[in-house]
């Protein structure tokens, strides 16, 4: 069921039920009829807007809505558990209960106390209680596999003991490995290892000073090849390349457009600059239709007002506009609408501003990020940010951009002129990994990779979606968020997967809304499919345990039903 | 029998309305009347008046021009161009394609290119690869760094301590963890620009004393409450202290604890120190130390730790083998310290350059005596002695800031660094070089 160009407009069918598909398709790729009904069948939604075939392929997210009855019981849970929380405090307060966290020093007590109470609560309460799903310790490489060291607690969390036994081949949902270069074999590691003889590990100096070795400059020239961009410039930290180039960009006076679920470096950066923000919704409603237009209009109508009605009080005019949107927002496992945000970026004269942590390397034909998904042009993109610990198993930032840009970085960048540079074997694993990506290191190992990596995203949230869970995001991201919702589902699902030796990753309040807590699984292209498998049939079971299976919108599973009438009956809207 | 009523009553009222009085009638007339214009007439929209049209709208929205993203930078920028050190900046290195002595990286204990700390890190490599591939609360903690944090808590003598990926990023996220709004913070003038930052994020009250003058903080506090001498002042105005000790570490002290053991105050009395690893530990990254009581909290709220993903196993593998090193020989902090007093000593008395920094410090400035009024000038002025000093094979650089950016810019400078593995003739020739070249160039 391949995908084929279709030149001309051609509408879509109307279903048997009476509803009609949504919109026109110009310019682009048309789905066989058959896959259609099937995908259609399926309860898929295409989001393909009407925006003259900005598209060029289709656009498949999907938030499902949380079952009333669920969001009910969670309130109930979470009101439960603020209850018990409150005794056990009135019980630690009044000495009843012995109190396991550490306390202030004795001749400090009468200080200006250092946290509010109210503060910790959440941690005390909840956190504490699941606190063994997090901070795993792990001693092998983050690979498909890993060796977990176990941890027990005597005490409900408070403190954990190592008891010696390390759990071996737990697979691994949890780490960003997106294109398998986690390895401790290899060519990448083998010419990390030269250059650490050579260079040393440590640099101790800042780029403006004497920390700028050769190395750097060959990365930078090679980054910037990869992207399609004229110059790049790299950072040590993923996080600090956002917090402190975001203020060297823009001041007072400016404005920031941020996408509401940005992560914590964006909005820290922005934050730090000096400049208005203005937060635009993104797509996370659970409505199925015309949500494509809701946070790109509310990014029009943001645009639009700064525009006309100028700075806050003074009415002058902005200086600038900057957007910042994600590549691939990690808690959601949504694609931002790329396409969109660049024509609304040039009609009305913005910057863009792209972080690509998750989305290079594991997006697009060849890895280049979310850009080359769209088949977009990089030029559009004003500021190309990135991470290197995501899909090159290195770690540190970049940013991409104009040669203008990058010179202005040079001299005015936080980063360059007081926080050392790179380490030079992270710097030789970077640029051997990406030159492997690139394929000019002789192999198709990397294209292998990128395609594996895609089949593999596509396989898991498709099984996923059949057994009947609740799965955020967009069919692309290898990012898979499963809902759990309830609080104590957090812990059960955490504890019973690494019981059936998977690892996986568990997050809720505060990184996400608070009844929208979730397991979240990241795909590698080191995962086999025997291992994907193994992982299914388990997350099926434990699905099962713990009645997981939220979906109200069953898929029919694509092999075994062949193309019928009763087919387009089979969901309900 | 409902509609009868019904009726009955719909008699009752027509029959009230003939009786009723002609007075009565006409006002209930004229109140019905009003209220049905109220209903029909538009409703009054204060914004019509300003209100833009749509045409006006659209031709604002064409005018608009923005500024060009960034202002164009001029060639002759002095930080345009870098330094390309072409190997390994330890204490040989090749700077611009010259063969040069280090006296600018904070290589202090000469551990960059220590065979030892290079077999940890390789090992490590092997084992690990080289990236985490995630946040230290999914799956991104290693025994490694683990044991690296056990590590660095016994050698400092606390109770924990807490490490993080990027030197930068440990006092710039220690602050806002503890640091709100409507908190207030008592800073040195000459606080690092990480400092600086991390106070910018926290939003708090910031009140800046003069460097090192205790008189002056001491005026702030007892503006704030009441106060006396360092350790004393906390317990009196009851303030907290956190200490930045990333040149100190591992230079000060008789074991290289830092400035508490340099001047031997108990660490408890500090509530946390941090320092990065950059310098004399010569890896990546940076920690903190303190009582686990203030420590354990960062683990949630740092969020260069919680957003971030952890540092790499061989960097923590060096910095663990590092402290080995440090522990096994106490002497060479001695030996460094000797070192700089005998280049301070012997940097006095240029003609031109005034020394700054303490005969302790292993990195100091050298500033210029008289400055010609103009900062570009003088920056050029010492740009022009470094880099007469690289073609005579002594690799110096300038201190660099941002300088719209610093609270309290300092003048511009040379810093020259001591390093343990630097001898007492290639310091002599440093000074010596530095002098003839300072003599030529601004006589």
């Amino acid at each position: 069921m391949r995908p084929e160009p279709g030149g001309c407009c051609c509408r879509r069918t109307v279903r048997a039920n009476g509803c009609v598909a949504n919109g026109e398709v110009r310019n682009g790729y048309v789905r066989s009829s058959a896959a259609a009904a099937a995908a259609a069948a399926a309860g898929q939604i295409h989001h393909v807007t009407q925006n003259g075939g900005l598209y060029k392929r289709p656009f498949n997210e999907a938030f499902e809505e949380t079952p009333m009855l669920v969001a009910v019981l969670t309130y109930v849970g979470y009101g439960v558990l603020t209850l018990f929380g409150y005794l056990r405090d009135f019980l630690r307060y009044w000495r009843i209960e012995k109190c396991h966290h550490a306390t202030e020093r004795e001749e400090q007590k009468d200080f200006v106390s250092l946290y509010q109470d109210f503060e910790n609560f959440y941690t005390r309460n909840l956190y504490m209680r699941i606190r063994d799903n997090w901070n795993r310790p792990i001693c092998s490489v983050p690979g498909a596999r890993v060796d977990i060291m176990e941890r027990q607690s005597h005490d409900y969390n408070w403190s954990f003991k190592y008891t010696g036994n390390i759990i071996k081949g737990v697979i691994n949902m949890g780490s960003y490995n997106y294109l398998g270069f986690a390895r401790n074999t290899g060519s990448c590691q083998e010419a990390a290892a030269k250059v650490l003889e050579e260079y040393g590990a440590g640099v101790c100096s800042t780029r403006q000073e004497i920390g700028n070795l050769d190395k750097h400059e060959e990365l930078e020239e090679l980054v910037a090849r990869f992207l399609g961009v004229e110059a790049a410039m790299a950072y040590g930290m993923g996080f600090a390349t956002n917090s402190m180039n975001i203020p060297a960009l823009v001041g007072k006076g400016c404005l920031i457009l941020s996408d509401e679920l940005n992560h914590a470096s964006l909005v820290l950066g922005a934050r730090l600059s000096g400049a208005t923000i203005r937060i635009f919704k993104h797509n996370s409603s659970g409505v199925h239709v015309q949500v494509c237009y809701i946070d790109m209009q509310s990014l029009e109508k943001l645009l639009k007002d700064a525009i006309v009605y100028g700075q806050p009080r003074t009415r002058r005019p902005w200086k600038k506009i900057l957007i910042l949107v994600e590549g691939i927002y990690s808690m959601e496992g949504s694609i931002v609408r790329l396409p969109e945000v660049i024509a609304l970026k040039k009609k009305y004269k913005a910057y863009l501003y792209l972080d690509e942590a998750h989305s290079i390397g594991a997006l697009g034909p060849t890895g280049r990020g979310v850009v080359e998904y769209f088949g977009l042009d990089p030029e559009d993109v004003d500021v190309m940010m990135g991470t290197f610990t995501k899909s090159f198993g290195a770690s540190g930032g970049y940013i991409g951009g104009k040669k203008e840009l990058i010179d202005y970085l040079r001299t005015h960048s936080h980063s360059a002129v007081y926080a050392t540079s790179l380490s030079p074997p992270v710097v030789e694993q970077i640029i051997t990994s990406m030159k492997c990506i690139m394929g000019q290191d002789g192999t198709s190992l990397g294209k292998e990779c990128v395609q594996q990596l895609a089949e593999n995203t596509r396989y898991f949230r498709r099984r996923l979606k059949e057994m009947g869970f609740i799965i955020y995001g967009n069919e692309d991201s290898p990012v898979v968020p499963l809902m759990l919702y309830m609080p104590a589902k957090i812990g059960a699902f955490g504890r019973e997967m690494l019981k059936r030796n998977i690892g996986v990753v568990v997050v809720g309040f505060p990184a996400t809304p608070i009844i929208e807590s979730r397991a979240r699984f990241c795909l590698s292209a080191a995962h086999t499919k025997e291992i994907l498998d193994t992982a299914l049939k388990e997350i099926d079971e434990v699905g099962d345990l713990l009645q997981l299976k939220y979906s109200r919108h069953r898929l029919v599973p694509l092999l075994d039903r062949p193309f019928d009438e009763t087919t387009y009956e089979e969901t309900e809207d | 029998m409902a509609t009868a009523t019904e009726q009955w009553v719909l008699v009752e009222m027509v029959q009230a309305l003939y009786e009723a009085p002609a007075y009565h009638l006409i006002l209930e007339g004229i109140l019905i009347l009003w209220i049905i214009r109220l209903l029909f007439s538009k409703t009054y929209k204060l914004q019509e008046r300003s209100d833009l049209t749509v045409k006006e709208k659209e031709e604002l929205i064409e005018e608009w021009q923005p500024e060009p993203l960034v202002p164009p930078v001029p060639k002759d920028h002095p930080a345009l161009n870098y330094n390309i050190v072409s190997g390994p900046p330890s204490h040989k290195t090749v700077v611009n394609g010259k063969e040069c002595i280090n006296f600018a990286s904070f290589n202090f204990l000469g551990l960059l290119d220590n065979p030892r700390v290079k077999a940890a890190a390789l090992a490590s490599l092997k084992k690990y690869g080289v990236g985490t591939c995630g946040p230290r609360g999914f799956y991104g903690t290693f025994d490694v760094h683990l044991d690296l944090e056990d590590r660095l808590a016994k050698f400092m003598k606390t109770e924990e301590a807490i490490i993080y990926s990027y030197g930068f990023a440990t006092i710039a996220s220690a602050i806002p963890a503890y640091s709100k709004r409507g908190d207030i913070v008592f800073v040195d003038r000459a606080a690092c620009f990480a400092i600086q930052k991390g106070l910018q994020a926290s939003r708090s009250d910031i009140k800046l004393f003069k460097h090192n003058d205790m008189a002056d903080l001491e005026r702030l506090l007892k503006e704030q409450e009441i106060e006396d001498q360092k350790v004393k002042l906390k317990y009196k105005y009851k303030a907290r202290i956190f200490l930045e000790e990333s040149l100190s570490f591992g230079v000060l002290g008789e074991h290289g604890r830092g400035v508490t053991e340099h001047y031997g105050i108990n660490i408890d009395d500090i509530d946390l120190i941090s320092a990065n690893m950059e310098n004399a530990l010569a890896s990546i990254g940076g920690f903190c130390c303190g009582r686990s009581f203030v420590i354990d909290h960062q683990r949630l709220s740092g969020q260069g730790y919680c957003f971030s993903a952890s540092l790499p196993p061989l960097l923590a593998a060096a910095a663990i083998e590092a402290l080995n090193i440090m522990e096994e020989n106490p002497g060479i902090f001695a030996v460094l310290k000797e070192k700089c007093g005998q280049i301070h000593k012997a940097l006095q008395g240029i003609s031109g350059l005034k020394v700054v920094g303490e005969s302790l410090s292993p990195a100091f400035h050298l500033q210029l005596e008289e400055s010609t009024g103009s900062r570009e000038q003088d920056v050029r002025l010492l740009q022009e002695i470094v880099d007469q000093c690289m073609n005579r094979s002594i690799a110096l650089t300038q201190a660099r800031y941002l300088e719209k950016e610093e609270k309290c810019l300092p003048p511009p400078s040379i810093r020259v660094v001591v390093t343990v593995e630097q001898t007492e003739e290639e310091l002599e020739r440093a000074a010596s070089t530095i002098k003839e070249v300072a003599q030529a160039v601004l006589l």
